[in-house]
Order: C-alpha cells, then sequence, then structure tokens
C-alpha cells in the first residue's frame, strides 16, 4: 500500500518534490516474473509432451537416457535448496560467516550441478540434431541449464555481498539474498518436473 | 519493510535534459514514457501504414506488377508485425497504461519506473531491426504468423531478425505487463478499493495478466523456431520427423491472448471517453468488470479456433467453437453497457465521442463475423480468405485504432495543454470511418467468393471489388493528413485547454495541464467516484469528490 507522506510534513516542504513511502514490492515483481518464466517451461513442456505423444520416433533412434546421473543432478539441486534456505536462517541472526558458508555450498553445488549435466551432455550417445528426442531434450535441459548458470552467478554475488555484517546484503537489507533464494526455488522445482516429464515418464 | 523513493532516484533536476529533449532520454517519468510509446507506435503506424498501401496498389490489378511476388510477401510480412508489435499494442498499453494508469491508481510513478523505461527502450531498436532486416538479405516472408515449415524454407536472415524482433518486443511487453500489474495491485492510495477504479485499471490488469501468461508461450516457441532455422533441427519440420501443428498450437496459445491484449484496453479507454463525453456515468460497472476477467479466462482457451483446418479432432473442434461462441456473451455485455451508457446522455458529437461511436458500430461488425467464424463449417469454408482479413481488420484497425484515434483527441490537452481543432476532428473522423468502411467491407465480399489472402495474384472476376477496397485504402491514408496537421497546428497555436477542458471527474484532470513531475504538487486526490456525472453534474467536478 501506498502511504503518501502525511500533510505536516508536506507543507513543510511544499517547494520540493515530494517522496512517496510505498512498501517494497519488488518481490512481488519477480513472482510475476517467474510466473511469465514458468509459462515458457510450460510451452516446452508441453511441446514435449505432444511430440511424445504423436510423433513416433524412427524405431533404430537411440532416444534412452541413462538414470543415474540426473537422479544425482536432482538430488545436488534439492540440497543446494536447503542450505540456501539454512544461509538465510543466519543472514536473519546477522551471522554473516556462517551465512557465507552456506551460501558457498550452495554455489558449489550449483556449479556441480552443471559440470555433472556437462558430463552427461557429453556422454550421451545422441546429438543435438539426431532426433525429435535428442532436440526437445537439449532444448529443454540447455533452457534450464542456462538459469541455473545465472543462478549461480547471483549466488556468487550475494555470497560476496554479505563477506561482513555491515556488508550490502544483510538482515536490513534483505532484498537480493530474497530474491536470489526465491528465483533458486523456482530453478529447483523446475528441474523436479523436468525430471519427470523428461526422465521418469 | 519499506522503501522510500526519491522522485524517481535519478540525476539531480539540472543534470536531466528538459524540454523536448526530455522525450528522447531514459526518462523515469511515466507521463514523458507514455508520450514516447505514443509518437515511436505513430512513427512505425506511418510505416506499416505506408506498407498497406503498397498492397492495395498491388491488388488493384490481378497481376503482381506492382512489385515481384518475393517483395509482396515481405511487405505483408512487414506490415503485419509492424502494425501489432509495434503500433497498435505499444500503444493501447504501453502509452496510455503509463500515462494514465498511475493517476488513476493515485500514485506519483509506475511501481517499477526503471523497469518501465527499459521496456520502452527495447521498442525503437527492435522495430528498426526489422525494418532494416528488408535491406539485407530480404525480410522474412511467412507473416506475422511465421508458420514452419514456410518460415523454416524462406531464406534464413530475414526470419532470424524477425524472431529476435518479435522476442525483444515481447520482453518489452512482459516487462510492462508487470510493472502495471504491480501498479494497479499494490500501488494504489490508501482508500481506494479494487471496485472503485476507473474501467481502464481493469483492463489492463486483465491485459497484463494476458501478458504475463501468454507472451513466454511465444518466446520459446520463437527459440525453437530460431533453432529449426540455424541449427537445423527438427521440431518443427515434417521432414526430419518434426510437427508443425505444435507449432500453431503454441503460436496461437499466445496470438488468440493477443487480439485480447489488442483490445481488452481499448475497452477500458472507450469505457472512460463516453461518460465523460455523454455526462452520464458508466453503465454496469460491476458487469464490466467481471465481463473483462471473463474475457481474460475464456481468451486463453479458445486458440484453436484458428487451426479448424489443420486436422483437429472433432471434440477438440466442439470444445474451441464452444468455447469461442461464449466470449461473445461478455463481449456483448460490454457492447450493451456501452450503448446503456451513451442512452439519454447530454451527449457531445465531438471528435473523441465520434471515434469512440465508430469504434462500437465497427466492433460489433467484427464481433459478429468473429462469432460466424468461430462455427466450423463456415470456417472451413472462408478460412484464409479475404473474409479473415475483414473479420480482423474491423477488430483491430475499426476496434482498437479507433479508440487510439478517439483517446489522442481525448487526452490531447492533458498530454499538452492545448485544445485540438475539433472541426478538422471530426472531418478526420468522417474520413477515416468512410475509408475503413469502404476498404474492408467489400473484402467480405472476396472472402466469401474464395479470394485467398496473402497472395499478389488474384482471379480477374475479383478486380472491381479489389479497385473499390483500394479507393478505401486511399481514403484511410488521406485521412492521416487532417490528423497530422491538427496535431501540428494545435502543439503550436491551439487554444489553452486550462486543466480540466472536459469537466471530467477522473484524476487526471484533477491537476494541472500538462502534469508536474509527480503529477500532483500538493497531495494526490482520492476520486472514489470517478463516474459520479448525472444529477450531480450542475456543480463543479471537484466539489463532487470526497
Amino acid at each position: 500500500m501506498t502511504s503518501l507522506v502525511p500533510k505536516e510534513q508536506s507543507s513543510e516542504r511544499e517547494n520540493e518534490l515530494s517522496s512517496e513511502e510505498h512498501e517494497d514490492f519488488r518481490l512481488f515483481g519477480l513472482i510475476a516474473f517467474l510466473i511469465a518464466d514458468g509459462m515458457t517451461f510450460a510451452g516446452f513442456f508441453a511441446a514435449y509432451l505432444t511430440f511424445k505423444a504423436v510423433n513416433p520416433i524412427a524405431p533404430d533412434a537411440i532416444y534412452e537416457l541413462e538414470l543415474s546421473l540426473p537422479t544425482l543432478n536432482t538430488v545436488l539441486l534439492l540440497v543446494s535448496s536447503f542450505t540456501f534456505h539454512r544461509a538465510g536462517k543466519f543472514l536473519e541472526k546477522n551471522e554473516s560467516k556462517q551465512c557465507q558458508k552456506w551460501l558457498l555450498i550452495t554455489g558449489v553445488l550449483g556449479v556441480a550441478f552443471l559440470i555433472s549435466q556437462m558430463f552427461e551432455y557429453f556422454t550421451l550417445p545422441f546429438g543435438l540434431t539426431d532426433n525429435l528426442f535428442a532436440s526437445t531434450f537439449y532444448a529443454l535441459t540447455g533452457f534450464h541449464g542456462l538459469h541455473v548458470t545465472l543462478g549461480s552467478l547471483m549466488i556468487m554475488i550475494i555470497w560476496w555481498q554479505t563477506r561482513v555484517p555491515s556488508g550490502r546484503v544483510n538482515n536490513k537489507n534483505k532484498f537480493p539474498f530474497e530474491a536470489v533464494e526465491l528465483y533458486w526455488h523456482f530453478v529447483d522445482g523446475i528441474w523436479v518436473v523436468l525430471f519427470i516429464i523428461l526422465y521418469l515418464l | 519493510m519499506t522503501i522510500s523513493v526519491k522522485p524517481s532516484n535519478s540525476p539531480p533536476e539540472k543534470l536531466q535534459p528538459t524540454g523536448w529533449l526530455k522525450y528522447l532520454s531514459f526518462s523515469l517519468d511515466h507521463k514523458v514514457i507514455g508520450l514516447q510509446y505514443l509518437v515511436c507506435g505513430f512513427l512505425f503506424y506511418l510505416i506499416g501504414g505506408s506498407l498497406a498501401g503498397a498492397i492495395r496498389v498491388e491488388l488493384v490489378s490481378p497481376l503482381s506488377d506492382f512489385m515481384p511476388r518475393e517483395v509482396y510477401n515481405q511487405v505483408l510480412t512487414l506490415h503485419g508485425t509492424i502494425m501489432i508489435f509495434l503500433w497498435i499494442v505499444p500503444v493501447v498499453n504501453g502509452a496510455f497504461g503509463n500515462y494514465l494508469i498511475p493517476f488513476y491508481v493515485g500514485a506519483r510513478d509506475m511501481a517499477f519506473p526503471r523497469l518501465n523505461a527499459v521496456a520502452f527502450w527495447l521498442i525503437p531498436p527492435s522495430g528498426l531491426m526489422l525494418i532494416t532486416s528488408y535491406f539485407i538479405n530480404g525480410a522474412a516472408q511467412s507473416g506475422w504468423t511465421a508458420y514452419p515449415p514456410l518460415s523454416i524454407t524462406t531464406p534464413a536472415a530475414g526470419q532470424i531478425i524477425w524472431i529476435l524482433s518479435v522476442l525483444l518486443l515481447g520482453g518489452s511487453s512482459i516487462f510492462g505487463g508487470i510493472n502495471f500489474i504491480a501498479t494497479i495491485l499494490k500501488l494504489r492510495r490508501p482508500g481506494l478499493k479494487l471496485m472503485q477504479l476507473p474501467m481502464y485499471c481493469w483492463a489492463m490488469l486483465g491485459t497484463s495478466i494476458l501478458v504475463v501468461l501468454s507472451t513466454p508461450v511465444l518466446a520459446g516457441t520463437l527459440i525453437l523456431l530460431s533453432f529449426d532455422i540455424v541449427a537445423h533441427t527438427g521440431f518443427f519440420n515434417p521432414s526430419l520427423g518434426g510437427n508443425v501443428i505444435v507449432y500453431q498450437h503454441l503460436f496461437w496459445f499466445y496470438s488468440h491472448p493477443a487480439v485480447y491484449i489488442m483490445v481488452l484496453p481499448a475497452f477500458g479507454l472507450v469505457s472512460e471517453i463516453l461518460p465523460i463525453h455523454s455526462r452520464k456515468p458508466l453503465f454496469g460497472y460491476t458487469t464490466m468488470v467481471f465481463s473483462i476477467m471473463g474475457i481474460v479466462v475464456l481468451g486463453l482457451v479458445v486458440w484453436a479456433h484458428h487451426m479448424f483446418t489443420s486436422g483437429t479432432p472433432p471434440w477438440m473442434r466442439l470444445f474451441f467453437t464452444i468455447a469461442t461462441a461464449f466470449i461473445a456473451v461478455p463481449t456483448g455485455i460490454k457492447f450493451f453497457n456501452w450503448v446503456a451508457t451513451l442512452w439519454g446522455g447530454k451527449i457531445s458529437l465531438n471528435a473523441a465521442m465520434l471515434f469512440s461511436c465508430g469504434f462500437i458500430i465497427n466492433f460489433v461488425l467484427g464481433g459478429i463475423t468473429g462469432v460466424a467464424l468461430a462455427q466450423v463449417p463456415f470456417d472451413v469454408h472462408v478460412h484464409d480468405t479475404y473474409f479473415v482479413v475483414a473479420h480482423f481488420h474491423y477488430i483491430v484497425y475499426g476496434g482498437s485504432v479507433f479508440v487510439i484515434f478517439s483517446s489522442i483527441y481525448h487526452w490531447f490537452p492533458k498530454f499538452t495543454g492545448k485544445m485540438l481543432n475539433e472541426n478538422l476532428g471530426r472531418f478526420h473522423f468522417i474520413i477515416t470511418f468512410i475509408g475503413f468502411n469502404l476498404c474492408f467491407a467489400p473484402q467480405h465480399w472476396l472472402g466469401l467468393n474464395g479470394m485467398p489472402r496473402r497472395v499478389a495474384e488474384y482471379d480477374p472476376q475479383f478486380q472491381l471489388i479489389n479497385q473499390i477496397s483500394s479507393v478505401g485504402a486511399l481514403l484511410m491514408a488521406l485521412s492521416t493528413l487532417p490528423f497530422l496537421w491538427n496535431i501540428f497546428q494545435s502543439s503550436f497555436y491551439g487554444d489553452d485547454a486550462g486543466d480540466n477542458p472536459w469537466n471530467a471527474l477522473t484524476p487526471e484532470w484533477l491537476t494541472s495541464s500538462p502534469p508536474p513531475v509527480e503529477n500532483w504538487k500538493g497531495e494526490a486526490p482520492l476520486v472514489l467516484e470517478p463516474y459520479g456525472y448525472g444529477e450531480k453534474d450542475s456543480k463543479e467536478p471537484q466539489e463532487q469528490i470526497k
């Protein structure tokens, strides 16, 4: 809600431009953006499922996936969500050392996910243009990987910004931390859906 | 947590450009951004209109003698893309939305001013990119729908630039949508309830929900399409095992709501203009709100009526026919509410009112052909003919563009502090209305008799009707001249408008014209009855505001 400057105050600085105080709704904007981002994924998922239902893959095409690496990836991302949450708890108490430690673990888990994903890409028996399944697989995981890359970068940035209790991100200015955390949980959630649809279904 | 917003958080006043230069700067003032959208959109309208003129010149004779067929395809693609993504969507949403919404919710700026400026400044570069693609190996040739496999087999450079440009414009649109949702829901003045907002806020809220939900799907689809073109994947390429129908589904999941993104804000603007110029409250406020939200929900589940000839299964045809027929109900409610608003009012037939009435007439005609097109047997008959062209232009030109002109006549005094010349405006309306109907009404006959759209050549039996249509197009082109002269002349020599020339009650009129930075000198007025005209009308408008 907007709360405009009370009258007594505004009269004393009549010639100035009045400023206005309102609730911080940057997170609200971020949620709206994540809904939009989620719709992009929804479009991809819908396309993938329709392809799967309607377009038969040639019988000699290779499209089986190994389950071990993606399961490891799922665990990595889920654990990273918990470590991020833990970092948030320490930020609340303004213990920047502990907060930084857990943020670093989160970032490392994110990077480990990317490395493991790369490893999977290099060991898979099919390339981007081999068949429709292969193309959709790379498009979906690649688009998600792009999100993880951005997320990991942002985690590293807020890790740097929390290095001292009086740093840019602390328990008084939590927005950057909260925004990245929300984004990271979103990316995790998308991965779980992606894992179920792409690997298990 | 609260954050304090300094006036725009921008460089000190002295460092900011003043006068007309501020319209070329990265200004964070919502009013400046709104006018940037409007002027930029109008320049693109002139370009898109010239392309439409080229199409009509080509169609004067049955042979492709004015330009080669490939160029004709490029011209019609550019015409469609420019008119939709660079003129109507940015103007009905970006221009009027940015200018009016902060006033209507009693705020001093949009919720995210920087994001707002970014959203605008994505538009000129992507528009220029789109137009210059014509000079690099030819522009895209596959129409604004870019259906594969056509878009995959035509020259790649133009198509890729087209995709990039539409992606940027989609991003701009999403940023704008997020901003509008946050502004309307979160930045409202305390004491102002949602059901007390002017109707345009509701229209923009509905539109922004559609933008946020559907535009990303188009973006994803176009990314896949660009993979098909550049990396030779086979998502939508049947020869590589892909599926073209999936593209159509995803494309229309955005592009049917896109019609509502173009026309819902126009509904909102008309609902602001009609009560003021007929001195009556808006009829049926609550039903208006619910019909807007009904259109938003239904608008997301009617897309496959564009695909009745794409081998859709019978159950799908049935579902989408029924859903489309249902959408006529909220639209009809709005239509009758506007008529009831006018009924018995003290109507002043000025240019703004005339254009709004023109909108009502054209829109109901376009709506009727729309319901007809939703019926499968009829649609199969006229699919991809000039009947569809006529229907579409009745909605977006007869609907949205008429409202844009109406709104310019209505809000120009607020934008500049000068009145427009009413007689020139009425003249502009008469030529536009005659030209528009002369141009597009005959195309219904062309379509019913089977003239396909998007083809440079046609059967000689259609020549006479095509020539009539082209004469209409010429009138529409000429109608721009009195408008431009009016804008130019009135900006410099027009009568002073005063703060509230229309005796209106909505908050944007309760400040000076043009409004100061931050909208009001003192505290923002709390307008609880934006449509309280009528018996109280004898009093001064300000007295009625509690």
